[in-house]
């Protein structure tokens, strides 16, 4: 006899992912449509997809879902939630997307409160363009853009974003997590739902940063991928709690 | 409300979004617009409507975006630099075939320019508010009464086509104060089935999009979006006509120079030169049916505008070198006189003033 030991989160649609070998975007969508099943808000649940290698995230999940410009996507989020209150909110954004060219709608959507809730894919790398520096790119990473490493006197600093957000008041969570193993999935996924409840209860602004690999652009195999992420990406990105306002809110 | 109330312009704005049913503005502060926030900052929070001040025109244009997608009646305002920040946000929105209303209240440019009343952004309105092929539909109100009676066709237009839609104005027009009755509260149902709203587990996920990876299916789209610009050109163009019909010397002009032209031509006629004004009040679709009808007993246009020389190129297009074609402006924030406008229709006929 055999046994169904998991299904497809109902959330997730049953169409083919884009994503590229090892890449562990896939397991956050799985946990983000999990979240939204085990919560029962697909039907009131509007996802901002934004540009990367996430933009086609409105094919695979069952909620609604928008598009939204490069950056922009805790503007669009914005909109849709002060238009419809009552709607659970979240953006799906990379690095560049969130760090980049959309710092400033992230900043203020998080300084305003703004009752939505962020996944942040932090990959280090422009995934979808073929490979460039990222703002998150680590000191001396080679990229297609930083082909001799990331020279920080040239090409800058990376930034911590939970670290950064963590000092903004209006932020409700900000937690770093990562999907490379079974304990740390299980952690990733209580931070989602975790961020989701605060939602739902008017907390303000979440973001759960999952560090993530991008083995094609990174030209490793997957496993090596992770193993990569947990040598160089952890230290520098340190797992935890950046803000949590817990259930008392902001004081 | 059925009574007659003086009104700036910009406050007429406001209040005739308010009545048209719109409940959502997202802005950033910029002159000469300013008055159409700070009036929303001060209603919107009465009548349980949302006015959220972003941190940009960047993000406002997407909030706008966003509660446009969520299918509730949704505007934002500002002046021409702050349109060229919008444009991506507004490209993306005509590409994702939300409506929404988008007020510029123009200043002189390029650059930072001025802030003084200008019609320079008559081609970024007309033919390239962002990147790709796409139109909105753009009124040009010349008083502070059509203002307010644009905005509420603005707002239903637009929903009926799923486009975006702008009122073209000016800071003279903005800052004037004028007599005006407000049109009627109307409540607009909560009925758009494609909109970003939740489906509620009773239908598949709606998806507002611009995103098309297959050509075909971007060249498809875009050819039936141009299948209902093409009905809307045919069935839109508005224009007033004033004293054109026996005219020899046809003026056009829109908006703030229109109200220039107007007295010109009283001044023409005075002098016994058959002068008359063609204003167009849709910009986009530009009325080459009103111009068509008087090219044959026309001598001569004249495009009057605020700017170096943009209609001009539209009334050349739908004249076709059957009859000349001036242009007369003013830019930078100058607004012409009556005077300047009389002399050119005197030179025109052919006399000397």
């Amino acid at each position: 006899m055999s046994k169904v030991m998991g299904e497809r989160p109902k959330a997730l649609l049953d169409v083919p992912l884009h994503y590229c070998p090892g890449c562990t975007h896939g397991i956050v969508h799985r946990l983000v449509a999990e979240v939204i099943d085990e919560l029962g808000i697909e039907g009131k649940t509007v996802g901002v997809a934004s540009v990367g290698c996430s933009v086609f995230t409105y094919n695979y999940f069952g909620c609604d879902m928008v598009q939204a410009p490069h950056g922009r996507a805790p503007a669009v989020a914005t909109g849709v939630k002060r238009a419809r209150p009552d709607n659970v909110v979240f953006t799906y954004q990379g690095d560049g997307d969130l760090a980049a060219i959309g710092m400033g709608e992230t900043v203020h959507a998080a300084a305003r409160g703004e009752n939505i809730v962020a996944i942040f894919i932090n990959n280090a790398i422009y995934g979808m363009t073929g490979g460039q520096m990222a703002p998150t790119t680590l000191p001396g990473q080679v990229t297609q853009t930083t082909p001799y490493g990331r020279d920080t006197s040239v090409a800058g600093n990376p930034i911590r974003v939970c670290e950064l957000l963590s000092s903004v008041k209006g932020v409700a969570l900000a937690e770093r997590v990562t999907v490379d193993c079974v304990k740390n999935v299980k952690a990733a996924k209580k931070a989602i739902k975790k961020a989701f409840e605060y939602q739902m209860a008017g907390k303000g602004y979440c973001i759960v940063e999952v560090v993530s690999t991008c083995p094609t652009n990174w030209g490793m195999a997957p496993g090596e991928a992770l193993q990569w992420l947990r040598d160089n990406m952890l230290p520098y990105y340190p797992l935890g709690v950046y803000k949590d306002v817990g259930e008392e809110g902001e004081q | 409300m059925s009574d007659k109330v003086l009104m700036k312009g910009n406050e007429a704005i406001a209040e005739a979004a308010i009545a048209a049913g719109c409940r959502h503005f997202f802005g950033y502060p910029i002159t000469p617009q300013t008055e159409v926030a700070a009036y929303m900052s001060k209603r919107m929070p009465k009548i349980g409507g949302v006015y959220l001040q972003a941190e940009s025109e960047v993000a406002s244009i997407n909030m706008v975006l966003g509660a446009g997608a969520a299918g509730v009646r949704v505007m934002t305002s500002t002046s021409s630099p702050g349109i060229s920040l919008m444009s991506e946000g507004i490209s993306y929105i005509a590409g994702s075939d939300v409506p929404c209303l988008i007020v510029n209240v123009e200043r002189g440019g390029p650059g930072l320019g001025g802030i003084q009343p200008s019609q320079s952004d008559y081609f970024q309105a007309t033919k390239a508010t962002g990147h790709g092929d796409f139109h909105m539909l753009v009124f040009a109100p010349s008083t502070v009464q059509e203002t307010v009676d644009l905005i509420s066709d603005a707002f239903d237009l637009g929903d009926k086509y799923r486009m975006p839609t702008m009122i073209l104005s000016d800071g003279l027009l903005g800052q004037m104060m004028e007599p005006v009755v407000l049109p009627e509260a109307k409540d607009p149902t909560d009925n758009k089935e494609w909109a970003v709203k939740g489906h509620q587990g009773k239908r598949a996920h709606n998806v507002v999009n611009s995103l098309y990876i297959d050509p075909k299916e971007l060249e498809d789209l875009n050819i039936a979006r141009f299948e209902k610009y093409k009905k809307i050109m045919e069935t839109e163009q508005r224009a007033e006509e004033y004293l054109v019909d026996d005219a020899d010397i046809v003026l056009v002009a829109f908006g703030a120079s229109s109200r220039i032209a107007h007295s010109a031509v009283d001044m023409a006629r005075k002098q016994g030169i058959k002068a008359g004004l063609i204003r167009p009040i849709t910009l986009w679709p530009f009325p080459e049916k009103t111009i068509k009808k008087h090219i044959d007993h026309a001598k001569v246009f004249l495009s009057v505008e605020m700017n170096m020389g943009q209609m001009v190129e539209d009334v050349r297009l739908t004249v076709q070198d059957k009859k000349p074609v001036h242009f007369f402006g003013r830019t930078g924030g100058m607004v012409p006189t009556p005077k300047e406008v009389l002399e050119q229709i005197v030179k025109l006929n052919g006399g000397e003033c």
